[in-house]
């Protein structure tokens, strides 16, 4: 199996908060890995640590072997092999579906608006979009907008896609659409790391679940395994969170 | 009706120049203000608190003081105080632009925080760098933001600068007085005609601007 994501020791602290601590984990190519853990325990500044959006106080994080160093001037290259989806639905007011889409692939890596579009318009009729490439952000449903998202990163070609809670902010009836969209990615054999609150999603998607709880890794193992029997007594205090007793 | 008056002489091109010194005050007072409220707006976005003290006053200021007070003190007060031979449209250019961009500094500053972190974080997980996010993705946003509120900030500086007669300059609205002392005795109804036509002006001259600024906000609003 080939290695594509390696972190090492990775300290964080916000002024003196530590929020990550002594965080080591390898991702192989394909695999997909869901981060579950209680809200506050650091899965989601994981995730901008792999970005490059977050400065960290110690340790590494390698992609493909090459360091991803948020202040360095290769900062805006080395973080395109990562493809970001975040919570809220943050597609350019502005643009319309299609220029949101081609927007970064034009201006970043200099591909020609032909191409480009020919690319998005493929991507965006897999999410069942392409009908609306001249609509605004606006118009749009939440989870509409997220799935132009998602796509919007793609389009990008990254070797490993971080979804940080992107269903959180969608009514109940627009989470499946999208979850349905990164499903059909782990059918495509995409590297994926995934901060979610959705537990049956998690359990049918991933490969590896790590559990996070105040920003160290307290469990990491195969779907099955945490779900039906969690190694700690802190894995099964926060699955019980998400069942609830009959009172009838 | 007092309208035969502006057939007299050359009083209707005298009107029409008076309006044209009025509107010279105002849109090099309204360039100035764009240029430096831009300017200071961003750099009260970045919320240093040395800059923003600084601001706060000179914005107190600007609220605080009637724009004839700003005036008088600027004509008469600075050229006592340092000798100075201020003309009468210099000191209202000055007081202008130091008003407007007092208004345009906070409309920046509003508009710039208005925008979401999210929209920064985004572009660059895409890869943008900082210019390719201000130029492609900020800035048009805040354009779109800015230009309803700072027409209405043009129009009214327009309107304000019948003030300025209050120093001397001859504006449309000066003239208009001297002709209707002139034909006090042959047109009596002189100033309703007169003042009429110079309601008329001076819509003709901020209503253009109003249509423009509906006309962009209804393009991006589709």
């Amino acid at each position: 199996m080939e290695e594509i994501l390696r972190i090492d020791h990775l300290y964080k602290r916000f002024e003196d908060m530590p929020v990550l601590k002594d965080i080591n984990l390898t991702v192989n190519k394909g695999e997909v890995v869901v981060l579950v853990g209680p809200s506050g325990c650091g899965k989601s500044t994981l995730l901008r640590c792999i970005n490059g959006l977050e400065d960290i106080q110690e340790g590494r994080v390698l992609l493909e072997g090459e360091v991803i160093n948020p202040a360095g001037k290769t900062a805006n290259k080395s973080r395109l092999k990562t493809g970001m989806v975040f919570q809220s639905y943050d597609l350019f007011p502005h643009k319309n579906i299609l220029d949101n889409v081609i927007l970064a692939p034009m201006k970043v890596q200099k591909r020609n608006r032909a191409e480009a579009t020919e690319e998005a318009l493929r991507m965006l009729d897999r999410v069942g979009l392409a009908e609306r490439r001249d609509s605004y952000p606006r118009q749009l449903s939440g989870g509409q907008k997220q799935r132009v998202a998602i796509v919007r990163a793609l389009m990008m070609h990254p070797e490993v896609l971080l979804f940080d809670e992107v269903t959180a902010a969608l009514d109940p009836e627009m989470v499946h659409e999208v979850l349905n969209v990164i499903l059909d990615l782990a059918r495509q054999k995409r590297t994926m790391l995934i901060v979610t609150h959705e537990m049956a999603f998690a359990k049918a998607i991933a490969d590896r679940i790590i559990f996070l709880d105040e920003g160290s890794i307290v469990e990491d193992s195969a779907p099955e395994k945490f779900f039906e029997a969690p190694e700690t007594e802190r894995a099964r205090r926060f699955l019980s969170t998400f069942r609830y007793e009959n009172v009838k | 009706m007092g309208f035969e008056v502006l057939f007299k002489g050359k009083n209707a091109i005298r009107l029409i120049a008076g309006l044209g010194i009025a509107m010279r005050i105002s849109i090099i007072s309204v360039a100035i203000s764009i240029f430096l409220g831009i300017i200071l707006g961003m750099l009260m976005s970045m919320k240093k608190p040395i800059i923003n003290a600084i601001a706060r006053v000179y914005l107190e200021i600007v609220r605080i003081m009637p724009q004839l007070v700003l005036l008088f003190i600027v004509f008469f007060g600075i050229s006592k105080m340092t000798g100075l031979n201020l003309s009468a449209e210099a000191s209202s250019i000055i007081v202008f632009s130091f008003w407007g961009t007092a208004e345009m500094a906070d409309l920046v500053r509003g508009c710039l925080l208005s925008i979401p972190a999210i929209q920064y974080e985004s572009s660059k997980a895409l890869g943008m760098s900082r210019l390719q996010t201000y130029v492609y993705v900020i800035i048009p946003q805040i354009v779109r933001r800015l230009i309803p509120l700072s027409i209405n900030l043009i129009t009214r500086m327009i309107k304000t600068t019948s003030l300025v007669m209050m120093i001397g300059i001859v504006e449309v609205l000066k003239v208009g007085q001297q002709i209707i002392e002139a034909n006090r005795k042959a047109s009596p109804k002189a100033a309703f005609g007169i003042f009429a036509v110079i309601f008329l002006l001076y819509f003709l001259a901020c209503w253009p601007i109003s249509c423009l600024s509906r006309y962009l906000e209804k393009k991006w609003e589709s």
